[in-house]
């Protein structure tokens, strides 16, 4: 295909190994670890970029499809199964080699599932979720499509709140580190960050590039189209209601597999993380990175996530992202990051041309 | 002849207004057939009735010989019916060739997974999508406007790359609703010569239309609606002839 497409991917990896490079030089290499946090949101972003900058459907509940994927496999790898071990689908389930038993803090033995058991649930869960909610919401347009789906990021954050096997408001801890292969583990190990770094990376990379082939296919272009005009897009043949669906299932399957990720790197996961602040935060990046621009969501996704992890935006963290919202809808509806800025800022810069006609 | 639509009893209500009533007619492969009529007279929601934008309340339609009522409009399409709209609807944010090639999506298979991996098989078929779409444009004589965004093109330009993209669905029957409104008189008679083109492709054309000459000329057959309700069908020369159609236009005589 065009090569183009793929000269920026490798200007992705020379930044991302820059920026390790750069971090170890500078010795602050514990910036790291609010790096790769940044890039799992990243992925969040993209996911929910596609979703409405190209197909045009807003989610203001992503937040609550990151938190699903984060606290089943939270619950998943941490919930003891030990007292219900003579149970005969735990024998099968241990059998087939979804369980491990580990040690706890005080030496008693613990039986839980293992990661990639646990992440697969997750992941599936999550997309039965979203298939579930997504049918009949998706019928919505507009407004009415933001308000279902910010209902269902509520229920979803009230439903973690109230549950107390999903540790209420303290939400669960203690998850074990995520064994992807032998000697590779998403753990927030000091000794394991550079390692993280790259997984996290590695993961948005290979995220970037299956959204960017997406987004240049038969499929993108019409998820452009139901954008565009959804009745026009259905007289031409598309199945606009599947489509939909589709790419909010997709972009869904992108924040729950984010959350799985950062729950063992973070070794656990809170109702925060579910919270409608969350969500309204990816749905302001998405619109200051342009919109309908994987690129320009990925850069603020991690440029803005790791100053408000670092701390920069203090007290005001919440409000920086609102406010975010607010002036973007005012004042560039269109996004940020855009093609039109760039044409005019070059137009901005550029000598105005002679005045022709004049003798 | 065979008859490539049949369409019998439709009726469509909105509220208390009845907008199509007890409507039958047939189109008949490769023939030119227009619906012409008073404005009110019922003929854009005739026109969404068989494309599947709405559904009748009663009554049957038939496309090539197997019922299509209550189908979705997606379904319709991939049957083989293509339509443009009486305000053209394109794409924005999509480029003219874009806005084609989404009409050969019926005619590619690339999906969600295959696409994301980009495979092989589905670089070819973007290739042969390309090449076809320019292919169509280039018959109509706009190949030149390819990388123009749609929107920003002028109204009689978007007219014929919006005819471009239901070609491009390579439809038995397509559906044009008033394609020479907002042009001019080169425009419409540029578009008249395309329709005639068309035809000549085996492709049957339905034609909603306001413009008389237009109609008169290229059409086979008139069908004449007034108030929801079929009041002729006929030849140009009859339905010119025939008094009640007359009467419908210009009114009374014995006043």
């Amino acid at each position: 295909m065009k090569p183009g497409r793929y000269l920026p991917i490798a200007g992705l990896i020379a930044a991302v190994i820059g920026v390790q490079l750069l971090t170890y030089y500078t010795g602050s290499a514990y910036m790291l670890t609010q790096l790769t946090m940044s890039a799992y949101y990243s992925l969040v972003i993209i996911g929910l970029c596609i979703l409405i900058g190209y197909a045009g459907q807003i989610s203001i509940g992503h937040a609550g499809f990151f938190a699903i994927g984060g606290y089943i496999s939270a619950f998943l790898t941490t919930y003891d199964l030990l007292p219900y071990k003579s149970h005969g689908l735990i024998t099968f389930l241990s059998n087939a080699g979804l369980l491990v038993r580990t040690e706890d803090l005080y030496g008693s033995q613990v039986l839980h599932f293992q990661p990639w058991a646990a992440c697969i649930m997750a992941v599936l869960f999550t997309i039965i979720v979203a298939y579930f909610i997504g049918g009949p919401v998706l019928k919505l347009k507009g407004h009415y499509l933001a308000m279902a789906t910010l209902g269902f990021g509520i229920i979803v954050y009230r439903t973690v709140l109230g549950t107390s096997f999903f540790g209420a408001a303290d939400g669960l801890s203690d998850v074990p580190p995520f064994v992807l292969f032998s000697g590779l583990e998403v753990s927030g190990k000091a000794s394991g960050r550079v390692q993280n770094y790259y997984i996290a990376s590695g993961l948005v990379i290979a995220g970037v590039i299956l959204l960017l082939n997406l987004v240049h296919s038969r499929i993108g272009r019409a998820l452009r189209s139901i954008h565009g005009a959804e009745d026009a897009a259905g007289a031409m043949g598309v199945n606009t209601a599947k489509y939909k669906l589709n790419i909010f299932v997709l972009s869904a399957v992108f924040a729950a597999i984010a959350g799985v990720l950062l729950t063992h790197y973070n070794g656990g996961i809170g109702p925060s993380e579910a919270s409608v602040m969350k969500s309204v935060r990816y749905v302001a990046i998405v619109a200051i990175g342009g919109m309908a621009n994987i690129w320009g969501s990925l850069i603020m996704g991690f440029l803005l996530n790791f100053l408000s992890l670092r701390g920069y935006f203090g007290s005001f963290d919440d409000a920086v992202f609102g406010a975010i919202l607010i002036i973007i809808m005012l004042f560039a509806p269109e996004g940020l990051l855009h093609k039109g800025l760039f044409s005019g800022l070059k137009r901005l810069f550029s000598r105005p041309p002679k005045e022709e006609g004049q003798t | 002849m065979t008859e490539l639509l049949e369409v019998k009893d439709l009726s469509r209500s909105f509220g208390g207004l009845q907008a199509v009533n007890k409507v039958s007619f047939n189109v008949q492969k490769n023939n030119i057939k227009a619906l012409i009529g008073p404005n009110g007279a019922g003929k854009t929601t005739l026109f969404n009735l068989i494309s599947g934008m709405l559904s009748p309340d009663s009554g049957s339609i038939m496309f090539d010989g197997r019922p299509v009522h209550g189908l979705q409009p997606y379904q319709i399409a991939s049957k083989g019916l293509a339509r443009t709209f009486q305000h053209v609807k394109l794409f924005p944010k999509m480029t003219a060739l874009e806005n084609v090639m989404l009409g050969r999506h019926t005619h590619s298979r690339a999906g969600f997974i295959s696409s994301m991996l980009s495979l092989p098989w589905t670089w070819k078929e973007e290739k042969a999508i390309r090449e076809k779409s320019l292919e169509i444009m280039d018959f109509l004589g706009v190949s030149e406007l390819a990388g123009s965004e749609a929107t920003s093109l002028a109204y009689g330009q978007q007219r014929i790359v919006e005819l471009a993209r239901a070609l491009a669905c390579e439809p038995a029957l397509l559906l044009l609703d008033e394609p020479a409104a907002g042009l001019n008189m080169r425009e419409t008679a540029e578009m008249a010569h395309l329709i005639t083109k068309i035809r000549e492709m085996g492709i049957t054309v339905l034609i909603v239309e306001h413009d008389m000459s237009l109609v008169m000329d290229i059409s086979d057959e008139i069908i004449v609606l007034s108030y929801g309700e079929k009041i002729a069908d006929d030849v140009p020369l009859a339905i010119q002839k025939n008094r009640e159609v007359i009467r419908t236009y210009l009114g009374e005589e014995d006043a």
